[in-house]
């Protein structure tokens, strides 16, 4: 499993290889200069002599000199390597950042409605925190392990094969146990790092319903709740260290256990007269010098797993299905006429509970069609439809007389420009949010949007103007919505759907945007759905759904005449 | 630092204990070389080997020993490192829940997230790597002090400088590492902020084909937050090799200082030769305490961030009520403003009786939601008063306000749970409650189409439902509880005008006595209201009857003209 991670994590590491080898040859290096220095101190001491008053003294200081510079260098090697490991792993990690959020942007939109972000939050902060640890620090001390570890193990083979026996026995059993104990530890590991990631879901949801919690005074019941979660999450946490505090101990243990081996077999040997007393030692020294490496790298074993457990779920994130990429031949849009049709369109966000019913309509290009109907007839679905977030479980959608399908996808979203019910600004100035949909756009442009939109009065009673960096309180939703339209205006798309653009503006606001959204309107096809049905009184057509499909079309004279269900809802504005 | 310490104190006992077994477990470590030695230097010369079997069973004793009081003394650390983390984070994700909404402004969403997870899992860390290894490197280094100074006092007073030196090194570079670990922290906050966007506005970054501007603006945050890690990280890079130099540099002071002495007769060279291997004894285990205070330096910058939240001042006290100030609800020439700039409600003042409809109406940004904040206690207002159920707002308690509004929020998003939950909100109301509430919100009938009804799951932020629907349960939890007070803040914007007909008519009926404040767009919402309120910039413009605005408020007269095609 691990074998498999490390793998996956491969195309990460690879466009690094160079730098981490070029690290461990500086590395080794840095241990050699500390292995001489003790050399020069030995010399050192020699030159001091045993005699009162026959110090040699020049020899002293010389190999002085000689131990200052070696450590000056190995210290400043260390530091190179430690500072350097630490920028590589840095580069990882923002390499993984970013592929996972790439990833992420190009998933399907329901992935959103069924993974809770404080959940992709974790991924992609915690979770790749816990890689970086490991390649920063983890794998500089690993390095040193082994370097020393199969150095010395060198030595002793050339000291003794028959000694170095006991490690045929030592080694593999250690090598076992950690295996046995890693495939138990493994699951605990990934189950923490999950549980982790349903305590931050949770956490972020709750924040968003905070004004909730307080009106209803659930605040005691929310932390019980909360409080679950954490226990579940902790619980699943301490399960992981404690199952895993055994790891470096009984490394450690099989460590102790060879070095009383060595040190009763090689006695036994030495009185058997198979082995020198000055060997035996050199082979005594040499496997204490293994200990100390292993017991770092055993108490490492831990937090290696966990950094796999959470590389996994990195992983994972990079490896969920991508929207549909367009298909070669896929056609670029550079205009549309807008000439919309929708013939037997059938589509359940649930395939066995369709929303849309052998929908058809017709939308010519050039005018404005109104949706509307009771919430919940499918109104939003027809948009989604268009932009293609879903497929149609049966029927086509044809733009221009060319199905959907066949465009590429972002070149059709591009000609559509639009305002969704849920309106949505992000964490930048308010310039930079009405021109999100064009960022070349100048601020003259931005300005004339906004005084379109009939919100650059309230932009320019805030301190800062366009400039004014929003938050989420303090603009109410109708202002976003009008910030949206701002947005919308800026585009130059050739089909313009609004989606309940001004369901939160106040009627007089809405029928001084009107003009905007007439000039708007000039020479594009023109969808929009509303309930104000003085708004979409004046539309080409009206589309009437109800029970997912078209219940009535024709102008709002035609509608009215018929008496149908448009008749009940238009009357149903004026009933007290 | 304090507040965070002190969620160590109910573990002291087992702190203590846990401690007392690794230092066991380090000693019997520590006594298995010497054995070794026994074994090599007196036993086999002198040819004994019960002596060697004893000795090799004695290690054998030992290791088993120490790798026992290890495993245990680790899975202490792991317990209460994890139990002090889970405190703490209760601790915190309660004191966020009774954060005032400004201060929740203040310290952004995005912000206490990042605090609850990353910031939790750094001090974590922080506990649990002290207690492990925290105590094998500091035993050894003061061992190896004690033993040298037995040895060779003068040369152990260079040693004593020396270690001293190290120490002030390593303090010096981790005071420059917290700073910029709390940086790193803030940069981590960005890039919560952005993923928490992108996840929420998925459909209009797709829409807009916005991907790459936003995998640019993720990038630049994650690279912001690689730069601050960088920048912490090569500070606290330099703890090791530099207290490693310090410490050898010391080595060649023993080395000159031992030779000055030896010329002297004061000292014999075998004695340098034994404190120098004392020395490395000690230098190794300074070594393992670099990693140490790089996971502390982590560790402190996030506890200052946790404790920011913990020991943020509580921002609305309860005051003692002055006079009763009037009515059921109402306002008397209440000001607020968010930025502290422009008002966004300029000296309100209305009342309303029980039982009375209030409607209130006016264009985006004229501060009708300001309005309900302040009736509500999100904010205080900065001067004049807001009252509820006759008393001053600023004298009501949270327990006080609870149960008596049921509220619409705009913009307020639903749970990934069952209906019944969303509706019933953590209040544990019947199932009869919460259907009757959903008969008069008219949702009951979608909610009857769904395959498991009630216990049907809604997906993240309700998105599974169309935007009437989801507006319909929120009106649902408003009504379940039958509150006293019925705030409907836009709750009919994305309902065609028969529900929403059906919606009021359904409340008058089905909710006798309640007061009932709505906001709306729509004069025919508001109509039949007791009161209605214009507002204008803030500004109650006028404020009467729907009869009395057509004569009197021309505004509400051409809304009225525009919306309903001149029939009054």
């Amino acid at each position: 499993m691990k074998q498999t991670v490390l793998v996956r994590l491969g195309r990460f590491l690879r466009p690094y290889g160079f730098q981490f080898l070029l690290l461990l040859v500086l590395l080794l290096a840095g241990n050699l200069l500390s292995l001489a220095a003790p050399l020069l101190s030995g010399r050192a001491v020699d030159a001091v002599g045993i005699r009162a008053g026959g110090v040699d003294f020049p020899g002293v200081l010389r190999n002085c000199a000689g131990m200052l510079g070696c450590y000056a260098l190995s210290s400043l090697l260390s530091y190179l390597v430690s500072s350097r490991l630490l920028r590589t792993a840095q580069a990882v990690s923002h390499d993984l950042r970013k592929a996972a959020f790439d990833r992420m942007s190009e998933l399907p939109v329901d992935y959103f409605d069924t993974h809770p972000s404080g959940d992709l939050i974790s991924r992609i902060c915690y979770d790749v925190d816990t890689v970086n640890a490991t390649l920063s620090t983890d794998l500089l001390q690993l390095g040193t392990s082994v370097f020393t570890v199969a150095g010395s193990f060198l030595m002793l083979l050339l000291l003794s094969p028959r000694l170095t026996l006991v490690f045929l026995v030592t080694v593999p059993l250690s090598a076992a146990l950690t295996r046995f104990q890693m495939k138990r530890i493994h699951p605990l590991f990934r189950l923490r790092s999950r549980e982790l990631g349903a305590l931050n879901g949770f956490a972020e949801e709750r924040m968003g319903c905070r004004r909730s919690i307080r009106t209803y005074g659930v605040e005691k019941e929310d932390l019980n709740l909360f409080d679950q979660r954490n226990d579940a999450a902790s619980r699943a946490y301490y399960d992981a260290d404690r199952a895993s505090a055994a790891l470096g101990p009984s490394v450690n243990f099989v460590n102790n256990i060879s070095l009383t081996f060595v040190s009763v077999f090689g006695a036994l040997l030495y009185l058997g007269g198979g082995l020198s007393l000055g060997s035996l030692s050199s082979f005594v020294l040499y496997s204490r010098k293994f200990s100390g490496p292993i017991r770092e790298a055993a108490n490492l074993l831990a937090e290696l797993q966990a950094s796999a457990a959470a590389a996994e779920r990195v992983l994972d994130l990079l490896d969920q299905e991508p929207e549909a990429a367009d298909p070669a031949g896929a056609l670029p849009v550079e205009h549309l006429r807008g000439d919309i049709r929708f013939d037997h369109v059938t589509f359940g966000y649930d395939p066995a509970r369709p929303v849309l019913r052998d929908f058809t309509a017709h939308i010519p290009a050039g005018s404005l069609a109104a949706v509307v109907g009771p919430t919940g007839a499918g109104k939003t679905t027809l948009v989604s439809l268009l932009l293609r977030f879903y497929r149609p479980q049966s029927g086509t959608i044809t733009v221009d007389g060319v199905p959907l399908d066949a465009y590429s996808r972002d070149g059709l979203r591009r000609r559509l420009a639009l305002v969704l019910q849920d309106t949505w600004l992000f964490g930048g100035t308010i310039a930079e949010n009405i021109a999100y949909g064009a960022p070349e756009a100048s601020r003259e442009q931005i300005i004339e949007a906004a005084k379109a939109a009939r919100i650059h009065r309230f932009i320019s009673s805030l301190p800062q103007g366009y400039d004014t960096v929003l938050t989420d309180e303090g603009i109410s939703k109708g202002q976003k919505q009008l910030l949206a339209i701002a947005r919308c205006l800026l585009t130059d798309a050739d089909v313009v759907i609004l989606d309940e653009a001004t369901s939160n503006v106040d009627t007089e606001t809405e029928g001084e945007i009107s003009l905007a959204m007439e000039r708007l309107r000039q020479g594009r096809t023109c969808f929009v759905i509303a309930h104000r049905l003085a708004t979409v009184r004046g539309a080409d057509r009206i589309l009437v759904l109800d029970q997912g499909g078209a219940a009535e079309q024709g102008t709002h004279g035609e509608l009215l005449a018929a008496g149908g269900v448009y008749a009940q809802l238009y009357a149903a504005q004026f009933q007290s | 630092m304090k507040t965070i310490l002190g969620y160590l104190r109910p573990h002291a006992p087992r702190v203590a204990v846990g401690v007392t077994v690794k230092f066991t477990a380090a000693v019997l470590e520590l006594l298995l070389p010497l054995l070794l030695a026994h074994i090599i230097d007196d036993c086999v010369p002198a040819r004994d080997l019960p002596g060697v079997f004893r000795a090799g069973g004695l290690m054998l004793l030992m290791a088993f020993g120490a790798a026992f009081c290890n495993i245990t003394a680790n899975r202490m650390a792991a317990w209460v490192s994890m139990d002090m983390t889970r405190q703490l984070r209760r601790d915190l994700y309660q004191r966020t829940l009774l954060l005032s909404q400004a201060q929740l402004d203040r310290f952004s969403v995005s912000s206490i997230v990042s605090r609850l997870t990353n910031d939790t899992y750094n001090v974590h860390q922080m506990f649990d790597k002290i207690q492990r290894g925290g105590i094998r490197a500091p035993m050894l280094v003061l061992g190896g002090l004690a033993l040298t100074f037995f040895q060779a006092p003068p040369l152990a007073l260079v040693q004593l400088g020396v270690c001293s030196a190290t120490f002030f090194a390593i303090w010096l570079v981790t005071r420059r590492g917290i700073p910029r670990y709390t940086r790193a922290q803030e940069a981590v906050d960005t890039v919560v902020r952005i993923l928490q966007e992108n996840a929420a506005g998925v459909r209009v970054v797709k829409a807009l084909v916005c991907q790459g501007r936003e995998r640019d603006r993720f990038a630049a945050a994650s690279r912001a937050s690689k730069e601050a890690e960088e920048a912490a990280g090569c500070v606290m890079a330099a703890a090791n090799p530099l207290s490693d130099f310090l410490l050898n540099l010391g080595l060649v002071l023993v080395v000159l200082a031992g030779a000055a002495l030896v010329d002297r007769g004061r000292m014999a060279s075998g004695q340098i030769v034994a404190f120098l291997s004392y020395f490395t004894l000690i230098q190794t285990a300074t070594l393992g305490l670099a990693k140490l205070f790089v996971k502390y330096s982590k560790g402190v910058a996030s506890a200052r961030r946790i404790e920011e939240v913990l020991l943020a001042p509580e921002d609305q006290q309860v005051r003692v009520p002055g006079e009763a100030p009037g009515p059921e609800l109402g306002m008397e020439n209440a000001s607020f403003s968010y930025l502290g700039v422009e008002k966004d409600l300029d000296g309100a003042s209305f009342s309303l009786n029980k039982g009375e409809t209030l409607g209130v109406l006016g264009p985006t940004g004229s501060g009708k939601t300001t309005l309900i904040s302040l009736l509500l206690r999100l904010y205080d207002a900065d001067s004049g008063v807001v009252w509820v159920g006759s008393r001053d707002v600023s004298a009501l308690s949270r327990e006080d306000l609870r149960g008596r509004f049921g509220v619409v929020f705009q913009n307020e998003a639903l749970l990934n749970d069952s209906v019944y939950e969303n509706i019933s909100f953590l209040r544990g109301l019947s199932r009869e409650d919460v259907t009757a509430a959903a008969r008069t919100a008219q949702a009951w009938a979608f909610i009857e189409a769904l395959p498991e009804g009630l216990d049907a799951r809604l997906d993240i932020r309700g998105a599974n439902l169309s935007g009437g629907q989801r507006q319909r349960l929120l009106i649902a939890r408003a009504l379940a509880a039958r509150p006293g007070i019925l705030i409907l803040d836009s709750a009919d914007s994305a309902l065609d005008y028969r529900t929403a007909a059906a919606l009021h008519a359904a409340v008058r009926r089905d909710c006798p006595g309640v007061t009932l404040v709505v906001i709306s767009e729509r004069v025919a919402s508001l109509r039949d209201a007791d009161r209605i309120l214009v507002l204008e910039d803030g500004v109650i413009a006028a404020q009467g009857t729907h009869g009395e605005l057509l004569e009197t408020c021309g505004r509400y007269r051409r809304m009225a003209e525009l919306q309903m095609g001149g029939l009054t």
